[in-house]
């Protein structure tokens, strides 16, 4: 079967979920949709169960920190439609001060281990799931260590600061 | 999943016992450890811990210019670095829009089949050297060692071979290299037949690994899993022929496809496309002779690092030289996924970039931390000699599993 236009995602999902999904972009050829926290566990299991998208295969699951936004943390899900082969980018951002958004397991067991290493990292809370612990990171750590305010760098080194080099 | 009776801990007949299969131990591969609770032989439960060569590399990407996170993906799998290090290229050059060369396209393809050949190579071999059986194992070190003289004979490096630049190669495939690459496909075949021979129809090898830690296909879809683990499960999934880069789609190849899932057919899927990516080179070898010879990178001055002559002799060079490494070119606001087809499955790039002389963000899809994360529910009913075979058919290698 071909690709799912991204247009017939776009109208899929917004008859689906009027107003809740919207579209961010669709660089390099892939769909990147927004939703937010109450609708994503819908819109994964829509996705993955609308016998026309068929997104069954969960790539990926991971965050981004954005400090100066307003919602700091970007949960990132990649699913992929095997029997298409068409890829779609789903986006929910949260609040720093209630970072809970609703576990995956249930609709794929390999959530478990990519939902760990989002708590790991960033400190992403998802209710529901069987085991949130740390994975990579020692338990007694107390950061998040992806986020930005913790750098990677001695934050007393100023020779590599970057006005030092004209930016 | 398996067809093991599973002891509960109410059973008043069991006494278990606990027993730790690894951090470091030899049938563990790596350093990952499993808490087993064992009712004598067979395994009640377990729990895996890892994380314990975890190097930070998503945070260290962050701070690194494009060129500099190279090496990083070397260390990821370092049984198929070349691999790594092209899907990491392709990535970059996906998110500048840079069209390759289509001879640049087809040596990248040559590389990568050669480094999906040295990491089957090297699991299957463990995984006769698991069951009782050493002399697979020594009989193709021999063909591995003939793929890392090649790999030094392009960038002078056998493991971490960070081979190959953004928009190309650091320098042409001289007579040298691509002799020994025609040396080995003519070699190679003898000794993979042989080592066919040596266990297809081993009756030893063929009782420990038939219908051992079969998995189904709606499991391993379920677990996310790819490579040749999901394909010997039943499932036609190969980012090569599925998503084509690099030319792929230029090369006649099949994508062997297991029936039930077991051991046994992880190891029939592995060597099925040693055959297959043998085939690739040849026809890759040919496409080649048509290509002029003296091109090996793409034309953009502005991210492709030039050579070291180059830099030292040629004034734009050593600006440009200057401006990539000081990460002070121009790179669009954008995020990019990419993926290639890894020798354990789709090894992704997901890479946000905000226009710095670094990633905004790098996550590596590494199929290795997937497919593991199944081991400990599948172990549950095995007996533990079982569970150390289907530890060495995942092929999981500990610096992609930690990262």
């Amino acid at each position: 079967m071909s690709k799912i236009a991204n247009e017939v995602l776009i109208i899929k999902l917004g008859d689906q979920f009027a107003g809740q999904v919207t579209e961010l972009s669709q660089d390099y050829g892939m769909l990147s949709v927004e939703t937010g926290v109450e609708q994503i566990s819908e819109v994964l299991a829509y996705l993955k169960n609308d016998p026309e998208l068929k997104f069954i295969f969960l790539t990926d699951i991971t965050a981004v920190h954005y400090p100066e936004l307003e919602k700091p943390i970007g949960v990132i899900y990649h699913l992929h439609s095997l029997t298409t082969n068409t890829r779609i980018r789903v986006k929910v951002f949260l609040a720093g001060d209630n970072v809970h958004i609703p576990t995956a397991t249930t609709l794929w067991n390999g959530a478990n281990w990519m939902e760990r290493e989002t708590y790991d990292f960033f400190g992403v809370i998802f209710d529901g799931h069987p085991d949130l612990r740390r994975i990579l990171n020692v338990d007694d750590m107390t950061v998040f260590p992806m986020r930005k305010e913790f750098p990677l760098e001695d934050p007393n080194r100023i020779d590599k600061k970057d006005y030092f080099f004209g930016r | 999943m398996q067809n093991h009776p599973v002891y509960t801990d109410n059973d008043p007949q069991s006494e278990y016992s606990t027993l730790n299969l690894g951090p470091t131990h030899p049938a563990t591969h790596g350093v990952f450890q499993n808490v087993l609770q064992m009712d004598g032989e067979r395994i009640v439960s377990g729990v895996s811990t890892i994380g314990y060569i975890h190097r930070a590399f998503e945070k260290i990407a962050e701070h690194r210019p494009f060129y500099q996170i190279t090496p990083l993906t070397d260390r990821l799998n370092y049984c198929s670095s070349p691999i790594n290090n092209m899907g990491w290229h392709m990535t970059v050059e996906k998110l500048l829009g840079i069209q390759m060369p289509k001879r640049v396209d087809y040596m990248r393809v040559i590389i990568m089949e050669l480094a999906r050949i040295a990491d089957h190579i090297i699991c299957n071999g463990v995984l006769g050297v698991d069951t009782g059986a050493f002399t697979g194992f020594l009989y193709m070190m021999e063909y591995r060692e003939d793929i890392y003289e090649i790999y030094e004979e392009i960038c002078g490096s056998r493991l971490t071979t960070n081979i190959g630049r953004i928009g190309g190669f650091e320098r042409n495939f001289n007579t040298i290299a691509f002799n020994k690459i025609r040396a080995f496909t003519k070699k190679f075949p003898a000794g993979l037949k042989e080592f066919e021979s040596l266990f297809n129809r081993n009756r030893i090898f063929v009782d420990r690994t038939r219908d051992v830690a079969a998995v189904t296909a709606e499991d391993a879809l379920s677990y996310s899993w790819t490579g040749p683990i999901l394909r010997a499960a039943g499932v036609d999934y190969d980012v090569r022929a599925m998503e084509p880069y690099s030319s792929y789609e230029d090369f006649d190849f099949e994508v062997p496809v297991g029936e039930n899932g077991d051991v046994y057919n992880r190891f029939l899927v592995r060597n099925e496309e040693m055959w297959q990516s043998l085939r690739i080179i040849e026809q890759a070898l040919d496409k080649l002779e048509k290509e002029p010879s003296d091109i090996f990178h793409a034309d953009v001055p502005a991210f492709y690092l030039p050579p070291k002559e180059e830099v030292y002799n040629n004034m734009e060079a050593l600006i440009y030289h200057f401006k990539i490494v000081m990460g002070e070119v121009e790179t669009p606001t954008s995020e990019v996924y990419h993926s290639v087809e890894g020798a354990n499955g789709e090894l992704g790039f997901y890479l946000v970039n905000d226009g710095g002389r670094s990633p905004y963000r790098l996550h590596f899809r590494r199929p290795s931390f997937i497919n593991y994360q199944m081991y400990a529910p599948m172990s549950r009913g095995m007996l533990l000699s079982d569970a150390i075979i289907n530890m060495s058919s995942l092929n999981v290698i500990a610096g992609e599993l930690d990262a």
